[in-house]
């Protein structure tokens, strides 16, 4: 019975070191997430400036420009995932991946040929297990991006969407990311990003109010070129946005899981230590027993042999 | 007097905003002042300082490196992708990354370390 008990000891201890490790991970998520929702409201200004300039050029002028103009018969699509580089977050990761799926099928049944680019190695890892083709892929940066990686993943979706079709470029761009609610709730959401749709500039909260008149802009040095200058900024500043609300995302899934692991411990600890204590009064009741079947037994023999 | 508000926004941040009476940036096709009730405007900026005289007569210089302006009903919005006040520059650094710059020719890299020294220049001045 002592060696049941020695068990119960050394899982106790196991289980509390992993606690100990979870809750360490638990407040460092926390405390992310936090920054992360501090960057997201920093980039706020920069966007919703950018939505109104890039609405008040689309509308304000008659010129077309191959980023807003639909295609007639969008053939291909490019589709950029946004997962994470690491994992313990819960369903973080295969919640944006169905996202992603179901996108991709409705793309197939509009007999759209789905392009894939990746960020974060979760969904590498995803796409290469199941060898499927992705065209480009980026890894390192999602606890943190920063302006430059998003330049640097805008730089190659907008090449992909100016190349001609037949060439190997795409009609359309879709996002795919988590969208960070608040601290309780993130939902994977899918975005259509080019060709660009003018109320689709507007589906954000801090953009333009909608009844607002917008001015009668002189350009400098013409449409052409400020719609030229400021559509692959506008491109960058979406793909930034998302990569900042999926690495907020990240980090309270992860805050959740590590939370509710955290739990977990502890409820083991606890049934873990009722088992323990069972077994120790169980080894005491023994050993009283033994020592009593024991004297019994002398004073039987002692009055055995008088 | 009248004057205009001015928003300096970079990609990551809020830089600078305040009122101002003039506002003088360089566009690709020159150097542009904006004065209060100008007609409004939407221009792309080169790289370059921009100089806001404010109401005050303090004079902020920042550094802007790609992107464009804004302007209606005497609001102001200057939206870089990198911007910087011209007293957050590191001189000794600028002028470190400008020798580099030169010596891999790098034209960018040289350009924006010059954009720097001249705005940081502009301010001391």
């Amino acid at each position: 019975m002592g060696s049941q008990l020695r068990v119960y000891k050394r899982r106790i201890r196991s289980v509390t070191a992993t606690k100990k490790i979870t809750k360490a991970m638990e407040m460092i998520a926390a405390s992310r997430i936090i920054k992360a929702q501090r960057q997201v409201a920093a980039s706020t200004p920069y966007a919703s400036e950018l939505t109104r300039a890039v609405t008040a050029v689309a509308t304000g002028s008659t010129t077309r420009h191959p980023l807003t103009t639909e295609a007639e018969r969008p053939t291909r699509a490019a589709m950029l995932l946004i997962t994470s580089d690491r994992g313990l977050a819960g369903g973080y990761t295969s919640n944006v991946i169905k996202a992603a799926e179901q996108l991709t099928e409705r793309l197939d049944g509009q007999g759209k040929e789905v392009v894939s680019f990746v960020v974060g190695r979760k969904g590498v890892g995803y796409y290469g297990f199941r060898n499927r083709p992705i065209a480009q892929s980026w890894t390192g940066f999602t606890d943190a991006p920063t302006y430059a990686d998003a330049k640097e993943v805008s730089a190659a979706l907008i090449d992909a969407f100016t190349t001609e079709t037949a060439e190997g470029g795409v009609d359309e761009l879709y996002i795919v990311y988590t969208e960070f609610l608040s601290m309780l709730t993130q939902t994977p959401v899918d975005r259509r990003l080019l060709p660009l749709s003018l109320e689709g500039g507007a589906d954000e909260p801090e953009s333009t109010g909608k009844g607002e008149l917008l001015p009668l802009y002189e350009f400098e040095p013409s449409a052409d070129g400020v719609l030229d200058a400021l559509l692959p900024r506008y491109v960058e500043s979406r793909v930034y946005n998302a990569l900042l609300q999926a690495a907020a995302s990240k980090h309270a899934a992860t805050r959740r899981a590590m939370k509710s692991a955290t739990d977990n411990a502890e409820e083991l600890i606890k049934s873990l230590t009722r088992l323990a204590n069972a077994a120790r009064q169980a080894d005491i009741t023994q050993e009283i027993s033994e020592i009593v079947g024991g004297v019994e037994a002398l004073a039987g023999a002692a009055a055995g042999s008088d | 007097m009248a004057e205009l508000h001015v928003e300096l926004v970079a990609a990551d941040r809020k830089v600078w905003s305040g009122e101002a009476t003039i506002v003088v940036a360089r566009t690709s096709s020159g150097d542009i002042g904006i004065m209060p009730g100008h007609q409004p405007l939407l221009g792309v900026l080169e790289s370059g300082p921009v100089t806001i005289r404010g109401v005050d007569g303090g004079t902020v210089v920042a550094a802007v490196h790609g992107g464009f302006l804004s302007f209606a009903d005497d609001n102001l919005s200057i939206l870089a992708e990198i911007a910087e006040l011209a007293d957050e520059i590191d001189i000794e650094r600028a002028e470190r990354a400008l020798g580099r710059a030169k010596s891999e020719t790098d034209a960018a890299a040289e350009r924006r370390a010059e954009v720097r020294l001249r705005a940081a220049a502009g301010a001391s001045r």
